[in-house]
């Protein structure tokens, strides 16, 4: 008898998502699929649109990365005004993608897995949120806490506003920062450096409690992409990117935002609304990859400011090549975070962060512009077509999650046929299938925050349909 | 037999006695003292159309309600301007002129300057009863300045009015009937390539983000139509 489980919602992520486990004549897990159950419709109600409002409309698709959006929807416009933006425009863009670099992480992290890392994979449900930690950990859920409002507190000092801030605007920033507003962000440094810490720390002491999840969490060989710098630092903002193989051997590299929409591809398959990206010279499903923190972190060779190459080092000494489990996710995360107050405060000494200079104006000067940035989660490609008057023809947006679907796939039907055995399934297996997808905080629609909130129902089916096993929390 | 020029007339403003002159027009009356009628079309400097219908007053003894912009005084008129009637009627005007295009202050450039926007705070306006009718309406970005997005239009006709009445040019105006109107410049030619003197005139005095200057997309775009008046006095100065 074939049986079908499924946890819908999936919780403690950004959107909505679903998971189907397919269960064969002997019980044992045949396939799973992750489902991204919702369609935006951005790219199509955009068009007609004039090509200078794309920031922030398309800001819009997310709450927590809103920045993301308006960083490489500003670069698609510029590259269809044919400007470089002034340097310290360039550079307090860059100030702000690490700001939103941290917050995001820092919520990933904090609120969404340390429930499962730091209180237990089987832990009572109803304590394993981020007040649980809070209440069993008061120094990490105050360090979480306080790590996002660094982050966000940093964009709002930029922007006026923590989210969909209108100052990133095609040729550059709206207002230049103030003196006093630099100081504001450098008074907040030691705080963020002792919390980021207190993470890693903490994190170091419980990854070995892990072994089993590292081993059957999206633990495969396969290419990962990312933004790097000449010298092979990592890059949030510019640079271009790589794809390097599963041994760290480089597949192709200055891959620029342009040349991106000439090797990347897009597949869909009839069970998600998020299309599978895949690198186009090696065909799909061959071709597909991973990004976000784990990517970066196994092509870049030094992250480019001192304690967060220390922590690098550390990283990359868990395993000889690029590290294939998923788990470490979490780990490259918090090694990112340090780099990102890092180069906050490196990025603040510049003797021209205060110049007034700060937006480049054109019209259009090209009918065609893409622009790349790295999001916390990962790659994000906008590219659009316009008219002659600068109005939308065409949009096309790939983002990380995409990415990063056909690895999530195979990441919850390896967990699945560990945990789930005999079409028996426990709370806490099911909880681990989560926990598969929040490894790579996939932004399903970004719409939502809720998290912990929603009921999670998780059926077994019999092949006529009927409910054979149900677990609600 | 003409009457005096200068001509006194006394009426009661929400309970207030007050005087004016022969001619003037209830929303003259009631601002000078300080008595606030809610309007969206009508704007100092230009002439009045009594379009938007926010201004509407009640005057006792007669069951119509009146424009307070264009209905004129005289004597021993009674006037409400702010009666449960009058709310109600402007709470439907405000939530039909919601739902007719698609005013998304989230993404528009006038958002936190735009009048509309403003009104719906003043008069409490919480939702929309009405479906929205959502119309895919075109955006002309072909001028070099500024762009209209026909979706923001409330047909104030402010635009056409500052276009033909102090710029001379009267490139802007209406085609179309009810629900269908929109605004043009001139025979319904694209705004960058029509007769337009790129003065921005227009631009300043448009209460929504319908009418919008490029250069200020993602800052502040708050508009300044007090030059109005004083173009009107200079020129009468001649």
């Amino acid at each position: 008898m074939t049986q079908t489980i499924t946890i819908d919602p999936v919780t403690r992520l950004e959107g909505h998502g679903k998971i189907t486990i397919q269960m064969n004549d002997r019980g044992e897990v045949e396939d799973a699929h992750f489902h991204v159950t919702q369609v935006r419709g951005f790219e199509k109600f955009t068009e007609g649109r004039p090509f200078y409002e794309m920031p922030a409309l398309t800001a819009r698709i997310c709450g927590i990365c809103p920045v993301s959006h308006l960083l490489a929807s500003a670069k698609a416009c510029e590259a269809i005004m044919s400007v470089r933006i002034p340097h310290t425009a360039a550079q307090l863009r860059r100030i702000l993608n690490l700001a939103q670099m941290v917050q995001s992480h820092s919520l990933s992290f904090f609120h969404l897995s340390s429930p499962d890392l730091l209180l237990g994979m089987e832990s009572d449900p109803a304590h394993r949120h981020i007040f649980g930690v809070a209440a069993a950990r008061p120094e990490l859920g105050r360090a979480g806490i306080a790590l996002r409002r660094f982050g966000q507190h940093v964009i709002e000092l930029l922007g006026t506003k923590r989210i969909h801030t209108g100052w990133v605007i095609p040729g550059g920033v709206a207002e230049p920062l103030s003196s006093a507003k630099r100081d504001e962000m450098l008074a907040m440094m030691p705080e963020a450096y002792a919390n980021i810490g207190l993470a890693l720390a903490a994190y170091k002491q419980i990854a070995d409690k892990f072994r089993q999840e590292i081993g059957v969490f999206a633990n495969f060989p396969s290419s990962y992409l990312g933004l790097i710098n000449e010298d092979e630092s990592i890059e949030f903002s510019d640079g271009a990117l790589r794809l390097i193989d599963s041994k760290g051997a480089i597949i192709d590299d200055g891959i620029t935002a342009q040349r991106f929409t000439e090797v990347i591809g897009e597949a869909v398959e009839p069970y998600s609304y998020t299309k599978f990206v895949y690198y186009k010279p090696l065909g799909y499903p061959e071709g597909s990859y991973r990004v976000g923190p784990l990517a970066r972190l196994n092509i870049v060779k030094k992250m480019g400011t001192p304690k967060a190459n220390q922590e690098l080092a550390e990283f990359k000494q868990i395993a000889a090549g690029p590290l294939e489990s998923s788990f470490f996710f979490h780990h490259a995360r918090l090694v990112e975070v340090m780099h990102g107050i890092e180069k906050i405060e490196q990025i603040l000494a510049d003797p021209l962060i205060l110049d007034k200079h700060v937006r480049a104006t054109a019209g259009v000067n090209r009918l065609e512009g893409a622009g790349q940035i790295e999001a916390p989660r990962g790659t994000l490609n906008h590219h659009y077509k316009v008219d002659d008057y600068g109005k939308i023809t065409w949009a096309n947006l790939v983002v990380a999650t995409g990415h990063n679907n056909r690895a999530m796939n195979q990441g919850v039907l390896q967990a699945a046929k560990c945990y789930v055995k005999d079409g028996k399934f426990t709370e806490g297996a099911l909880n681990r299938v989560e926990a598969v997808i929040r490894c790579f905080d996939p932004c399903l629609s970004c719409s939502t925050h809720a998290f912990g909130q929603m009921p999670l129902h998780m059926t077994l089916l019999s092949a006529d349909g009927e409910i054979v096993d149900r677990v609600t929390r | 037999m003409t009457e005096a020029p200068f001509e006194v007339k006394t009426l009661e403003i929400d309970g207030r006695e007050v005087s004016a002159r022969r001619g003037q027009t209830i929303l003259e009356v009631a601002r000078e003292h300080d008595i606030n009628i809610p309007t969206l079309c009508q704007m100092e400097g230009l002439s009045n159309v009594g379009a938007c219908r926010l201004c509407l007053v009640e005057i006792k003894g007669s069951n119509k309600l009146l424009p307070a912009c264009v209905a004129t005084v005289s004597e021993g008129m009674v006037v409400s301007t702010n009666t449960e009637r009058l709310q109600k009627h402007r709470h439907n005007i405000l939530e039909l002129l919601f739902a007719e295009r698609n005013h998304v202050c989230s993404v528009c450039v006038s958002n936190g300057h735009c009048e509309l926007q403003s009104m719906a705070q003043d008069q409490g306006l919480t939702h929309v009863r009405m479906p929205y009718r959502n119309p895919n309406l075109p955006v002309d970005a072909s001028h070099e300045r500024f762009t209209v997005d026909h979706n923001r239009c409330i047909l104030c006709t402010r635009c056409v009015r500052v276009c033909g009445e102090i710029e001379g040019a009267h490139v802007w105006d209406i085609m179309g009937r009810g629900i269908d109107s929109i605004v043009i410049t001139d025979l319904h030619e694209d705004w960058g390539e029509s007769s337009c003197t790129r003065c921005g005139k227009c631009v300043q005095v448009c209460p929504t983000g319908a009418l919008f200057d490029k250069s200020k997309i993602g800052s502040d775009h708050p508009k300044y139509p007090d030059f109005l008046p004083y173009l009107n006095l200079m020129r009468e100065a001649r």
